[in-house]
């Protein structure tokens, strides 16, 4: 099978997902080709080939940033000459992009944020989550080619190869019609969560009881930290949201009150030393990353938690 | 401007998800079906894009039972509704192909969907309309305006990056949670709701391009779980709390 993936940059800088893709693409390929692609940026190509069979460096008119268009353009000239079996692309802000236009274009099959993938008699088998981590489905695709976007930090274990690399002059055949305006820079922030041995969260399920735990924090000498909703609604500033579009830590204690669990929440904190969660539905994904849980209403159990503690107030240790 | 707005009926995953006997399906009993909590994000922001620049917005659903959540959609001040009868178990796809077809029929400036669907979670049926339809498109939008012909969006990026493009007209977005905090439905809205167009569009489906294999529970490690009254279960927690040395 020619496995292809399509590589990501910004800022001069490799997305690290591009070489779990590659990862991905040695382990389905079996006695085809593992073949990355990099549009726009040729000094990457060579760290690339130490994971793919072949590279397909592309370079041409206004590709250096990222804009789908153009780039599902030469994507789409690369494939009518050396035609996929499977493209990988991340589960990414490009990948979100890039992927159905590539789909809809090629007319075949595509399945976002896969977790594991293997080669069938005929096609693939791929396995996602749904439901927010709730539940797997496992789903066949039987026709060739299929897009496939991958959840990053999946993919781990290393490829040894030295590819090939093929440079290819492609222009986009006509200009796109989105324009990029500007990159905005992360916020600055004011509290700095990553910092913190002790972190009480908390999520939609615990928006009612913000006070308690601004007060369990105190108690322990910890930092309030909430689920993207919590956020978005006003409740605690962008500096506090942990996740993929927030910030990645790993305190000593992390306590989890009324968050689901889902993956881009976890994937910010799944690293921490002790997960304690408080949720009251027992398939809640969150019991698959915490180390501890109580099946609890968090309004029930919070004031028992507090009372406990005030009656023997504790010292923080720092 | 017209605006148009993809919604889909979704179960919630905060209902029971029990697995039924084929293994492939989710016993629909169990389920509570609502308007996908992206789409509300994406139903408000085409509102106050009319509330600014005057114009209709239209709500398109694909699915049997759509009709509630189009209805909360109507209340929300859509101005009509537009469901394609489709029966359960079509794809991202087939679902893009039936938002595709009724944007043909219509004339429209700009679309909005939202980012993902709860209960599927593919983040696909709003690019791929956009992709079929030819016109230019941004997902995970956390801020839009219009301006002289052209729509303005900052999409997410990783790492707390944000881009700023410009999308001429007709284009499509698909909305981020954080755009916005969507408005109550009302008691008038509900009322004048009733008096709203809420249309079928029948739409020739072709096949699926995936089948579902198997649908089961993740096997990954389970939290060993504390139980007890709620009173010996805080004494536990506090006692786990203690071990990790941030209390004395
Ligand atoms: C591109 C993208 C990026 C994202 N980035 C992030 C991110 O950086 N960080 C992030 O957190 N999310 C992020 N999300 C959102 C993520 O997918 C989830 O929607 C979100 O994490 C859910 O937050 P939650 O668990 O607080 O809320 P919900 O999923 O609504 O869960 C609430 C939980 O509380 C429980 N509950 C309710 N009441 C109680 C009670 N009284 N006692 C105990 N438990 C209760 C419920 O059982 C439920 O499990 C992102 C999504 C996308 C698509
Ligand atoms: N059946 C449907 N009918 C109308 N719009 C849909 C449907 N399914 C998905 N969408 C739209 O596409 C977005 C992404 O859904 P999904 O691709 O299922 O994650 C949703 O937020 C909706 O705006």
């Amino acid at each position: 099978m020619r496995v292809f993936a399509i590589a990501e940059h910004r800022l001069g800088e490799l997305n690290p997902t591009s070489f779990e893709l590659l990862n991905l693409a040695n382990k389905i390929k079996g006695d085809g080709t593992s073949e990355a692609v990099i549009i726009g940026d040729e000094t990457l190509s060579n760290s690339l080939a130490s994971h793919a069979d072949t590279v397909w460096s592309i370079s041409g008119d206004q590709l250096e940033n990222y804009n789908p268009e153009s780039h599902a353009d030469v994507l789409l000239q690369l494939f009518k000459r050396e035609p996929p079996d499977t493209v990988l692309l991340g589960n990414t802000s490009q990948g979100y992009e890039l992927a159905p236009l590539i789909a809809a274009k090629l007319h075949c099959p595509i399945v976002t944020d896969i977790v594991e993938a293997s080669p069938e008699q005929k096609g693939l088998t791929v396995s996602r989550y749904i439901y927010q981590g709730k539940l797997m489905v496992d789903l066949k695709i039987s026709r060739t080619p299929c897009i496939l976007t991958v959840r990053q930090g999946i993919f781990k274990n290393e490829a040894k190869l030295s590819g090939k690399i093929i440079k290819l002059k492609l222009n986009p055949t006509k200009p796109p019609k989105r324009r990029f305006l500007k990159l905005i820079e992360p916020e600055k922030c004011e509290v700095d969560i990553c910092k913190a041995d002790a972190i009480v969260a908390i999520g939609r399920g615990a928006t009612a009881s913000l006070q308690l735990a601004t007060k369990l924090a105190a108690l322990i000498g910890g930092t309030l930290a909430g689920s993207r909703p919590v956020i978005d609604s006003g409740l605690l500033t962008k500096d506090r949201q942990v996740g993929i579009s927030g910030k990645t830590v790993k305190p000593k204690i992390y306590i989890a009150l009324g968050i689901s669990g889902a993956f881009q929440h976890t994937i910010g904190m799944k690293d921490s030393e002790l997960i304690i969660a408080v949720n009251k539905d027992p398939q809640a994904p969150i019991f698959n990353v915490a180390h501890y849980g109580a099946i609890a209403d968090v309004q029930e159990i919070l004031p028992k938690i507090i009372n406990k503690l005030e009656e023997h107030p504790p010292t923080p240790t720092t | 401007m017209r605006i148009f707005v993809l919604v889909k009926h979704s179960p919630s995953p905060e209902s029971l998800l029990r697995v039924s006997a084929d293994g492939k399906s989710l016993d629909p009993t169990c389920l509570t079906y609502d308007i996908n909590e992206w789409d509300r994000y994406a139903v408000e922001e085409a509102v106050r894009l009319k509330e600014k620049h005057g114009g209709e917005v239209v709500a398109v659903s694909v699915g049997t039972n759509c009709d509630a959540t189009l209805r909360k959609c109507l209340a929300m001040g859509v101005d009509r509704a537009i469901k394609v009868p489709a029966e359960p178990g079509f794809d991202a796809s087939m679902a893009a192909e039936a938002v595709v077809d009724v944007l043909k029929c219509e004339a429209f400036d700009i679309v909005l969907s939202g980012f993902m669907s709860q209960d599927a979670n593919n983040a696909l049926v709003g690019a791929l309309a956009a992709a079929k339809l030819d016109i230019p498109f941004a997902t995970a939008v956390t801020e839009l305006s219009v301006e002289g012909g052209e729509a303005r969006a900052v999409r997410e990026l990783e790492g707390g990056y944000r881009e700023e493009v410009a999308l001429p007209l007709p284009c499509l977005v698909t909305v981020q949670s954080g755009i916005n905090e969507p408005r109550y439905v009302s008691i008038m809205g509900i009322k004048a709701a009733k008096a709203k167009e809420l249309k079928d569009h029948p739409v020739k489906l072709g096949d699926a391009t995936v089948s579902t294999e198997r649908i089961y529970a993740p096997p990954t490690r389970r939290a060993e779980i504390i139980s007890g009254a709620p009173l010996e279960v805080a004494e536990k927690l506090i006692e786990l709390i203690r071990s990790k040395g941030v209390l004395r």
